[in-house]
């Protein structure tokens, strides 16, 4: 089981290359905010950048929040995601200490899924998957 | 959001109030540069003066903005405060991207705020705020405050003007998230005549893509064009200052004003030496993998305890040129020094730098004195140029508030026209040949990437004029399509006609696709006439006599191909300005009404 990391942000250079591919190739969806990984900044581009992206949490509180199980642990951390089962309530987001669950303005949830596909379109590798063990030590990232 | 027609955003800032409209004309102008033009012709007043309160400010993105990579900047159309006619200045950073996601082709800016404000547009957001505590700031730190009231860190854009703008230098420009720019032809004044210091762009929308695998396929092949080939390596690597000994050892880097175009010096201010010795890291423009802005630093002692501050200063090839190559400083943390300068006071570094290195030798000349300059000016001379810089954007007396107006209009007051360094504005730096310096004198833009002048100098040994008038009638022609999209020029070797029909029609804009060489001519066309119509007379350019006796790797400058460059450009450009065809202008209401009813928002 592999997850996705941000290793080397200090590499990035804010390009948005890497949402843009979240939502163009997971989500059908021309934006950087509706993916998986979205790029911040600390206050000015002088500041470096910050990615907001899943921790594959284990257990994942946004699972634990919510009340209709569309999102559900997945092994290794982070969840899986059936949004049909979505009532849009928002819980998810509210229950990530990172903030890395973003609700559009429907309320719908957009978190990433740890499939890999913005990795290749990061110019300076600042991303990663990583192996994961599944077993009880399952929250470690095995490098 | 995908439309065979133009979402524009008017906001008027004496109301504070905005309206959406519905523009016609996808596949005859295309966005960017086309769509300005449009819209100028629509609500600018080609005859009344920049600073009348209804001349408009318009940002236009293109059909590809965000799609595609580097698809990345954003086209100001306005009445330019330095010659008071139809200009264009383009810039990045996340400026394009974000109106594109605020869902605006255009933001047209008309009005006079009735005092200092700040005008934030988004996809649900419209708003002209009152910001007196803003005015007076620098650039730096009105950035500063404007981050802290506006949300969305990463996706927006901040346009903001300095000092210069506030007091309506023709030569300051618009800061644009930091480390870009509308540099040039005053932008930032037309902001300070409307009271506008800061413009918040939020990109907070998000829209469907085609259906099928097509356009994510062509995505990925464009990416990997870009960032697994060499095509974009230069950029990349040591960025445009690679320029700097490029041009050096072809004896075509202006210095010092122009009277050398070589220096033993230059490795000082190599983009090599940039790189070893003041690089802190890389940033891009939102949508770019490459990543060709170059930050330096500025680090301060300002305590006898070793108490430092710094603080990060892009840098490219133009900016090294005009306050470092031509103002004789040759030593890159002073360079960086006076760039900076420029960034805080929101002065266009270009024709800053440029400006002062005309006042230098017409000091030296015994043109103009400390009376006028108040610091004694003499190449290489750093700390007075850092206190020169500050005047020209405050207007501390008469002399600096006229050099802000442009070098040409110092020059005729206070004599020394001969080695004012200016082509339609000031020079950019390259001192190539003949070509290039008509394709900057008579250029859309007056700028270096209105046409490869300097290129074609560097790859065209002979002198031959249709050769040479077909090249820039046929670049500026294909260049007028890229600004319409709107693509970085940057990546003008990657977007060859064959990839870029592939772009439009992958986004179902097919029509297009098939005449975009009748829509470039088109655009080019219009910019034209409007530039024509609002006073440009191309044939009353004139070249300095210091281009004629400039000297570089090819020998000397050949006056007589220069004279006669001039004439057929300038006949050429002429011709080129027909005004486009009524019906074409005018709202496609129908359309309007046909995206009601099929529930698109308008």
């Amino acid at each position: 089981m592999k997850v996705l990391t941000a290793p080397r942000m200090e590499r990035c250079i804010g390009c948005h290359s890497c949402s843009l591919a979240c939502a163009r190739e997971v989500h059908r969806r021309l934006s950087w905010d509706t993916a998986g990984i979205r790029i911040h900044t600390s206050g000015g581009l002088s500041t470096g950048f910050e990615a907001r992206t899943c921790l594959a949490c284990l257990p994942a509180p946004c699972a634990l929040a919510c009340p209709t199980g569309a999102f559900a642990q997945r092994k290794g951390g982070g969840v899986i995601v059936r949004k049909k089962l979505c009532i849009a309530c928002g819980a998810c987001a509210a229950a990530c200490p990172v903030d890395a669950i973003f609700l559009d303005v429907t309320g719908e949830p957009f978190v990433c899924l740890h499939c890999g596909k913005c990795v290749p379109f990061c110019p300076h590798e600042c991303l990663e998957m990583a192996a994961v063990a599944t077993g009880a030590a399952a929250s470690e990232v095995v490098s | 959001m995908i439309r065979d027609h133009f979402r524009i955003l008017k906001v008027d800032l004496a109301s504070g109030k905005g309206q959406v409209e519905t523009l016609a004309g996808r596949d005859l102008y295309v966005g960017g540069s086309g769509l300005a033009a449009l819209l100028f012709q629509k609500y600018g007043r080609l005859t009344a003066p920049w600073d009348d309160p209804e001349q408009p400010l318009i940002f236009a993105i293109g059909p590809l903005t965000g799609y595609f990579p580097l698809m990345s900047k954003t086209v100001l159309g306005f009445k330019s405060p330095y010659h008071d006619q139809y200009a264009e200045s383009h810039a990045g950073g996340r400026s394009a991207l974000a109106l594109r996601f605020a869902d605006y082709d255009a933001l047209v800016i008309t009005g006079r705020a009735p005092r200092p404000s700040v005008l934030t547009v988004g996809n649900r957001r419209l708003e002209v705020r009152e910001a007196n505590y803003l005015w007076g700031m620098d650039v730096v730190t009105a950035g500063k405050f404007l981050r802290r009231k506006v949300p969305g860190a990463g996706h927006r854009s901040i346009l903001r003007i300095g000092p210069a703008g506030e007091n309506q230098a023709p030569i300051a420009g618009i800061n644009v998230d930091t480390y870009r720019h509308f540099g040039r032809l005053g932008g930032g004044a037309a902001m300070g005549a409307k009271n506008l210091k800061a413009i918040v762009i939020q990109g907070d929308g998000n829209f469907p893509l085609p259906e099928g695998k097509d356009y994510a396929k062509l995505f990925g092949e464009v990416h990997r064009q870009l960032t697994q080939t060499q095509m974009m390596q230069k950029y990349h690597n040591l960025g445009t200052p690679a320029n700097v000994a490029v041009l050096n050892d072809k004896q075509a880097l202006p210095y010092r004003n122009l009277q050398q175009t070589s220096s033993p010096d230059i490795d000082g201010i190599t983009g090599e030496r940039f790189a070893e010795e003041t690089l802190l890291r890389n940033v891009a423009c939102a949508g770019c993998p490459v990543g060709c802005i170059h930050l330096g630093y500025v680090r301060q002692r300002f305590h006898a305890d070793h108490r430092y501050y710094f603080r990060q200063v892009g840098y490219d090839h133009e900016p090294i040129f005009a306050v470092g190559a031509m103002l004789g400083v040759a030593n890159c943390f002073d360079v960086l020094l006076l760039i900076d300068m420029t960034e805080k006071m929101g002065l266009d570094v270009i024709s800053a730098g440029v400006a002062l290195a005309w006042a230098t030798e017409a000091s030296a000349k015994g043109l103009i004195s400390a009376q006028e300059t108040i610091v004694p000016l003499s190449f290489g001379a750093t700390r007075q140029y850092e206190e020169a810089l500050r005047h020209l954007a405050l207007g501390s007396n008469d002399f600096y508030r006229l050099l802000a107006q442009g070098t040409a209009r110092a020059a005729a007051r206070y004599g020394g026209q001969d080695f004012a360094c200016v082509l339609g504005q000031e020079m950019a730096g390259y001192a190539t040949g003949e070509v290039f310096f008509l394709s900057q004198a008579l250029g859309f833009r007056h700028s270096h990437l209105d046409t490869a002048g300097y290129s074609y100098d560097q790859k065209v040994e002979a002198r031959h004029l249709n050769h040479a008038l077909d090249f820039l009638l046929q670049d500026e022609q294909e260049r007028v399509l890229l600004t319409s999209l709107v693509v970085c020029l940057f990546a003008r070797e990657v977007y060859a006609p064959a990839l870029v029909a592939d772009c439009l029609t992958a986004l179902g804009y097919s029509t297009l696709a098939g005449q975009t060489e009748a829509a470039a001519r088109r655009i080019q066309q219009l910019r034209w006439h409007l530039r024509l119509a609002s006073g440009f007379d191309p044939h009353q350019v004139k070249i300095p006599q210091r281009f004629r006796e400039v000297s570089n790797w090819k020998g000397p400058i050949d006056p007589t191909f220069l004279e006669s460059l001039r004439q057929g450009y300038a006949q050429a450009i002429v011709s080129l300005a027909v005004p486009p065809a009524a019906e074409s202008a005018a709202p496609d209401q129908g359309t309007a009404a046909r995206k009601q009813d099929n529930g698109e928002k308008q």
